[in-house]
């Protein structure tokens, strides 16, 4: 990180109109159709700052992140990291890049090789990159196992993943995704598998982990709850879409896309009266990625929808205040209509 | 793999099966271990051509311990020798006279099952001759006749036509052994037991030169496995069948199942056109029968147990089995750790050898264990056709002669049951291992 | 008190759980699932049974259902449903009497569980029709009201279980075991694996259900969050017992144990700025659960006396009530015990709470 001073200003990663599809292919080669995953998305995700993806399932955040790995090829659109196109970089320069991103999955057992031990699944991002020797290995293996507190170390080193609790599996994976020193680490809902009391122990950690390593966190969730000391922004993602993106206590407090006020509307804090109020969820399920809505894609359930412009043509992303966007009719007057 | 591989073998202790199952593994292995060491490859495959060295042997003798078991007494074969007995020697000019007592106790059963004179004499200018007196223990004596000697003479008194007419038509190693009739008596002839003798008194017209005899008493017993029609003990046969067939078994089954495994990996993991190739390329091996082809081979080509081998494992690599590792393998490919291992930069080599077949070893451990025994049945099954190793003494060759000989129709059952249960303790042991490791390694097989 | 409920005679108990008990055998040993239970429910309420992974809830649900798995090693307690004690009855009984049309289950990701080739308003009435020997018709009738209910389409009873979301499977197993009207609904994680839209809209349809019908529930979660959508009470487990036994406001506002407390505030909420807080350590394991509370290994709080297991203690300040030992853990009972505390249905297992002791830190 030292050569790049002249590049501190620009963003890690930027995603310019990005698509990822998938092609629907009959009999091998006949295009029948594709699911359009990742559609027209762009983002900049700056240094050192954590950023939350929220969106539910099938609302193509896994498939951006994948994009982002460079495990999938974007159909169209480029996501430039540290300044280059991910999709023009050959063999040895794509695996240098993931050596500067790290991955954190959901699942934390299945994200765990289950017939290594913690040292040797440590290992192996080592390996692969051919880093140090044996000894230096080592030395690095312990340093990251202390890093996610799995202390004392020698207890852990031997371990298999089946012998280790969710959350200490959990802490097992982050400590393989920051073991080659990434730039960024992507986090593909990172909790969701695991207990409540131990949620909030990893969403610590790995907010701790970006603040001091002043790495880049790009956090994927369904669960807005969990957002707010965690991120500080946050893109919400509806149908392969970015349909609002805002600083993290902005949007809690004031969502302005109708479907970020559907999410917000069913969300509470415990409370005892939840139990006699009816939520307000806007009708139907969110669209086929295959044959999604014409238009706006949340016009089909959006209580507010214009008639007449929301099925017809799509939102463009339009700011409502500095660093704040919604894809959204509603926001296209010069003085946004009183909510 | 180390720590997983402790918790399972104390796992595995648990199922008396699995115990037994190492236990006869265990036995069998130590014999073929001893094998080469009691009998070395090149002299065992030697011995098992035949010949004069078996000529000591009985023909189609059962074992001794299954006679003893019944509580028989059935005769063993004894070599009477003429170095161990005193001659009488009584010079002439031009020669010696010897006469050798060659005598024995007998107390046996039954009658011994030929008699055979071994004679040797070397050196001589002219040939010696001999007369051979038969002496039994009540006190008669029954000339056998005189023969001019060569320098190595087999007298086969069990052929001797005439001295079988003189006995009453009974076979002269039955007659020569049997009580003394009363007149009129009828009924099967009986034996006597005691102290017979064979005098021989040979004229040698050499004053050095040796005479060595040997009188060879065959039983109709011999050793723990008995003799097989040319004489062979069936014992080298078994012994040294042991680690043919678990070498067989263990490298067909290793050959066969690792190269399948590598190749259904390297299909799941590339999908498109690799996969496609493999696929159908099993599909048309998957009809191709297996034992009609190796006795193609067998029969246009070569029986070597070696080439067989080979024959198998290129037959087993695009099996079923692909069918089966593929299904197993691909809900592993889409697996989490899979994607981390990509995500890390891990190369397409690595993900295949190091993340995906690990995953599958031990599923496949007792599948590989109970495929041992098949390809064991298959060596022995090609033996029995007659299309075994000509020169490799195995369990399969053993039946194959039994059956040729007709053992069972002649009531030589140890010659078929001896290979046969060999073969069937290897299937066992390997079998109640694999089903025990099965429920080891498949949780949900277990009962509680 | 948190009966709230519409019409329905609202405050008897509908189901009376008595030192309810489900171990199971492993290699290990035995696994104590689910550890002397003592609770109740009453008609039209709605329980909500919290725990985190592995502390036996789901096993609650199994042991009342008596959906015993194969290493079953000991199933004991008593359990009434209404008047009936159905512990005692014979598994054939159990099954026509009880099972479906008294007590229904709803599994965790049951909406995968649908039989794929049968159309989803036939597996509806199946058990009207296997139960109650229901003629055709007139069970696919009372499927198609209970379509309405629970929010599916009726034209969806003509369809094959993979035609239909998640969400919609999810609506047609309620369906399922709301159709032949059981008296208690146990749900077991039914919204865990849906979106939260899907989530809501669902625990909608249980809130009308509930209203209208005066149906109870059982609902076993580990969501705090979701568990607030549905609960009149809160019974929270650890590592296999009832720690704390309270009405819904109590719980997410006051609760009385310190792992209920914890928990309170390792949820982390929407609209508060304070951090929550992780609660650090394991749950033990259920093999061999220490002697003593089985929280105190990971509570802030304990002291020499929880090295001894405490019974369930009706606290100081509970709903109303006085503080007081309740005799046997069994509610109702022990004509020793003031009316009050007979009242109180708080009961929380820590020695914090034992009488005579006031402080509560």
């Amino acid at each position: 990180m030292t050569a790049e001073a002249p590049l501190m200003e620009a963003p890690l990663v930027e995603a310019r109109g990005l698509h990822t599809w998938f092609e629907l292919r009959q009999w091998g080669f006949l295009r029948v159709g594709a699911v359009r995953a990742v559609d027209d998305v762009s983002f900049t995700l700056a240094r050192g700052e954590a950023v939350a993806f929220v969106g539910e399932s099938g609302c193509g955040k896994s498939s951006l992140v994948r994009t982002l790995l460079g495990l999938h090829r974007p159909t169209a659109g480029e996501v430039r990291c540290e300044g280059r196109d991910l999709a023009s970089l050959g063999g040895a320069e794509l695996k240098a890049w993931r050596a500067r991103v790290g991955y954190v999955q959901q699942d934390p057992f299945g994200a765990l090789p289950p017939f290594l031990d913690v040292r040797r699944i440590l290992a192996e991002p080592l390996k692969v990159h051919g880093v140090g020797d044996r000894a230096e290995r080592e030395r690095r293996i312990r340093a990251a196992l202390e890093e996610v507190r799995l202390t004392p170390v020698e207890e852990f080193l031997g371990k298999f993943p089946h012998m280790l609790s969710g959350g200490q599996q959990q802490r097992v994976v982050i400590a393989r995704a920051l073991i080659l020193e990434p730039a960024l680490v992507i986090a593909d809902e990172p909790v969701s598998m695991l207990d409540a009391s131990v949620r909030v122990e990893i969403l610590e950690l790995l907010r701790g982990i970006q603040r001091q390593r002043g790495l880049t966190l790009a956090f994927v969730t369904h669960d807005l709850a969990t957002v707010r000391h965690y991120a500080e922004r946050i893109l919400v993602l509806y149908a392969g879409k970015v349909v609002e993106s805002a600083p993290v206590e902005a949007l809690l407090d004031a969502p302005e896309h109708p479907y970020t006020r559907a999410l917000l509307g069913v969300l509470s804090d415990p409370d005892a009266a939840n139990a006699t109020r009816q939520r307000e969820v806007p009708p139907g399920e969110p669209p086929s990625l295959i044959t999604p809505p014409s238009g706006c894609r949340f016009h089909p359930r959006c209580a507010r929808a214009i008639a007449g412009r929301c099925e017809v043509e799509a939102p463009p992303e339009i700011a409502t205040a500095p660093a704040r966007r919604v894809a959204c009719w509603l926001f296209d007057e010069p003085a946004p209509p009183a909510p | 793999m180390i720590a997983w591989r402790s918790g399972r073998w104390r796992e595995l202790a648990r199922y008396p099966s699995a115990i037994a199952g190492v236990a006869i593994i265990l036995v069998l292995v130590g014999v073929a271990l001893a094998a080469p060491l009691a009998v070395p490859y090149g002299e065992a495959l030697e011995r098992w051509r035949g010949g004069e060295r078996w000529q000591y042997h009985p023909v189609n003798a059962a074992p001794v311990w299954v006679d003893r078991l019944r509580g028989g007494r059935a005769p063993t074969t004894r070599v009477i020798a003429s170095r161990d007995v005193e001659a009488e020697v009584h010079p002439f000019p031009g020669g010696r006279r010897l006469t050798l007592p060659l005598t024995f106790d007998y107390a046996f059963d039954d009658f011994p099952s030929e008699l055979n004179l071994f004679l040797t004499a070397e050196g001589h200018a002219r040939p010696p001759f001999v007369r051979l007196l038969w002496q039994t223990p009540d006190g008669r004596e029954i000339p056998l006749g005189g023969h001019r000697l060569g320098e190595r003479e087999r007298i086969s008194i069990s052929q001797d036509r005439a001295l079988a007419q003189r006995l009453g038509g009974l076979a002269p190693h039955i007659g020569l052994f049997a009580a003394e009739k009363a007149e009129g008596e009828a009924g099967a002839p009986s034996l006597q037991t005691g102290r017979y003798g064979l005098v021989l008194e040979a004229v040698l017209f050499d004053a050095e030169a040796p005479l060595e005899a040997e009188l060879v008493v065959y039983g109709r017993v011999h050793g723990i496995a008995g003799t097989d029609h040319q004489r062979r003990a069936l014992s080298l046969a078994l012994l040294w069948g042991t680690p043919v067939a678990l070498a067989f078994g263990l490298i067909a089954a290793v050959g066969t199942t690792l190269t399948t495994l590598v190749i259904a990996a390297v299909g799941v993991w590339y999908r498109g056109w690799v996969d496609a190739v493999i696929q159908r390329l099993t599909e048309v091996n998957m009809i191709l029968p297996v034992l009609p082809i190796l006795v193609m081979v067998g029969t246009l080509y070569s029986t070597s147990i070696w080439l067989m081998l080979g024959v198998v494992v290129l037959l087993g690599i695009f099996s079923a089995g692909i069918k089966t590792y593929r299904a197993m393998l691909l809900p592993i490919r889409e697996a989490p750790y899979i994607e981390a291992a990509r995500a890390y930069g891990a190369s397409n080599l690595r993900i295949v050898m190091r993340y995906m077949l690990p995953r599958i070893l031990p599923v496949l451990v007792p599948s590989f264990v109970t495929l041992i025994p098949t390809f064991v049945f298959l060596e022995a099954s090609l033996a029995v056709l007659g299309l075994g190793d000509p020169e490799l003494p195995t369990w399969g060759k053993v039946l194959n002669d039994a059956q040729s000989q007709s053992a069972l129709y002649n009531g030589y059952v140890y010659w078929v049951v001896s290979p046969a249960l060999l073969l069937m303790l290897t299937g066992l042991g390997f079998a109640m291992l694999g089903f025990a490791l099965d429920r080891v390694f498949n949780p949900r097989l277990r009962s509680l | 008190m948190a009966t709230t409920t519409t019409g329905v005679a609202a405050g008897e108990a509908l189901l009376r759980v008595e030192a309810l008990a489900l171990h199971y055998r492993t290699r290990q040993g035995a696994v104590r699932a689910v550890d002397g239970l003592t609770f109740d429910v009453k008609r039209g309420e709605a329980l909500v049974v919290l725990g985190e992974s592995g502390c036996g809830k789901s096993s609650l649900a199994r042991a009342l259902m008596r959906l015993h798995p194969r290493n079953l090693a000991h199933h004991g307690g008593r359990v009434w449903l209404g008047e009936t004690l159905i512990s005692e009855l014979s598994d054939e009984r159990f099954r026509r009497e009880v099972q479906w049309s008294r007590l229904a289950l709803v599994m965790q990701a049951s909406m995968n569980a649908l039989n794929p080739v049968v159309k989803v308003g036939e597996q509806v009435a199946e058990p009207l029709r296997e139960l109650k020997r229901w003629p055709r018709r007139r069970a696919l009738e009372r499927a198609a009201e209970v379509f309405q209910r629970v929010g599916l389409p009726l034209d969806f009873m003509a369809r094959y279980p993979f035609e239909l979301s998640g969400g919609m499977r999810q609506r047609a197993v309620l369906a399922m075991a709301l159709v032949a009207e059981p008296e208690l609904v146990i749900l077991d994680e039914p919204t865990s694996a849906l979106d939260v839209l899907t989530q809501a809209a669902i625990m909608n349809v249980l809130k009308e259900i509930k209203r209208d019908q005066g149906t109870s529930f059982i609902l076993i979660t580990h969501d705090v969050a979701t568990s607030s959508e549905l609960a009149d009470r809160v019974a929270l487990m650890y590592a296999g017992e009832l720690v704390e036994t309270c009405s819904a406001e109590r719980f997410f506002t006051a609760p009385a144990h310190p792992y209920s407390r914890m928990l309170m505030e390792s949820v982390p909420r929407l609209h508060e700025r304070r951090r929550p807080r992780a609660i650090a350590g394991q749950p033990p394991s259920l093999l061999d659960p220490p002697g003593g509370c089985r929280f105190a290994a990971r509570c802030p709080a304990r002291f020499a006396r929880c090295a001894e297991s405490p019974p369930a203690f009706v606290p100081e300040t509970a709903d109303g009530a006085g503080a007081g030992v309740e005799p046997g853990g069994e509610p109702g009972v022990g004509g020793e015990v003031s009316s009050e505390v007979r009242e109180s249905r708080h009961r929380v297992r820590c020695w914090l709470h034992a009488t005579g002791r006031e402080e509560t830190p």
